[in-house]
């Protein structure tokens, strides 16, 4: 399994992610610079990590989803290897254009840090198979902007094709209002290309990966692109 | 060659920084603010010395980088 983190000016997780693909394939990452063209021969996952690249400038992930590895990022991902973009990694996959929608301010205006519940809505992608159906799990959230906004069409295209990753729940499972932390449409916490291939998530299952920080409900993700790597 | 870009959301598109503004200004006692939608302008200097050329620059600014048409309008000025 090959594995690539882009590093833009200001992103702070790509250590966080490193280290969950470490764990769970037993190889580093290769760490790429925003101004690269290519990417590494033979990469099978890109990241796009956590952090507040150009220092949330403009829109959120809005300038590094104009840098210059983001068009190897775009052929990569056409080509059908996999993209992960965690929380403002997600922001500049939207700004990107290789996935739909965008992300506004959270709903109460404030910057949301603490553990959050999630529902896996599907466990048959590259992502999500050593989840099990439905299960529910706890990760962690760290972001201001996280607020999932597309127009109608867009939104019933994602529902209507199963491309909704994740949903903001409690405890329980329960999808409501009182469960979503940022206002997201449809408690919408992460979604998948149209060929299940690209995922974009505000969460961050990287932090969720040792018993001694909080929890590895994060694991299954990383163990399963391990998975997939190995029987490709 | 001097224009303005401004940058706002589409109608219908929440505004909650906007929404906070307005809550403000009320709390303040300003009277008569029936709603606050808040936006972005650029102030941009330009090269160019002929117009089309410069409006040509400009709207390619704005679908490139300084507006996300999914959600925001742009509007462009030469001064």
């Amino acid at each position: 399994m090959k594995a690539a983190i882009v590093l833009f000016p200001g992103s702070n997780r790509e250590g966080d992610a490193a280290r969950a693909i470490r764990r769970a394939t037993g190889q580093d990452p290769t760490i790429v610079w925003h101004a690269d063209r290519e990417l590494p021969a033979g990469t099978d996952l890109v990241v796009l990590p956590g952090g507040f690249s150009y220092g949330d400038y403009l829109r959120c992930g809005a300038i590094a989803a104009r840098a210059g590895i983001m068009d190897a990022v775009r052929k990569h991902a056409a080509n059908g290897g996999l993209v992960l973009g965690i929380c403002n990694g997600f922001q500049i996959l939207v700004e990107s254009g290789l996935l739909p929608g965008v992300l506004m301010r959270n709903a109460n205006l404030r910057f949301i840090c603490r553990m959050q519940h999630l529902r896996v809505e599907k466990n048959d992608t590259a992502f999500t198979r050593n989840y099990g159906p439905h299960q529910i799990i706890k990760v962690a959230i760290a972001h201001g902007e996280g607020n999932y906004v597309a127009d109608a069409t867009t939104i019933e295209r994602l529902e209507g094709d199963g491309r909704v990753a994740f949903r903001y729940c409690d405890s329980n499972g329960n999808v409501d209002a009182r469960a979503n932390p940022n206002g997201s449409t449809n408690s919408i916490a992460g979604i998948y290309s149209d060929r299940f291939n690209v995922l974009g998530l505000m969460p961050h299952p990287e932090n969720l990966i040792d018993p001694l920080v909080g929890g590895i409900d994060g694991s299954p993700m990383f163990e399963s692109l391990a998975a997939i790597s190995r029987a490709a | 060659m001097k224009a303005r870009v401004t940058v706002t959301l589409k109608t219908g598109v929440l505004d909650p920084q906007g929404k906070a503004i307005e809550g403000a200004l009320r709390s303040l006692g300003v009277d008569g603010v029936a709603s606050v939608r808040q936006g972005k302008i650029f102030e941009i200097e330009l090269d160019a010395v002929d117009r089309n050329k410069a409006d040509q620059a400009l709207n390619a600014a704005c679908e490139k980088l300084l507006a996300n048409t999914v959600v925001e309008n742009y509007r462009i000025e030469i001064l």
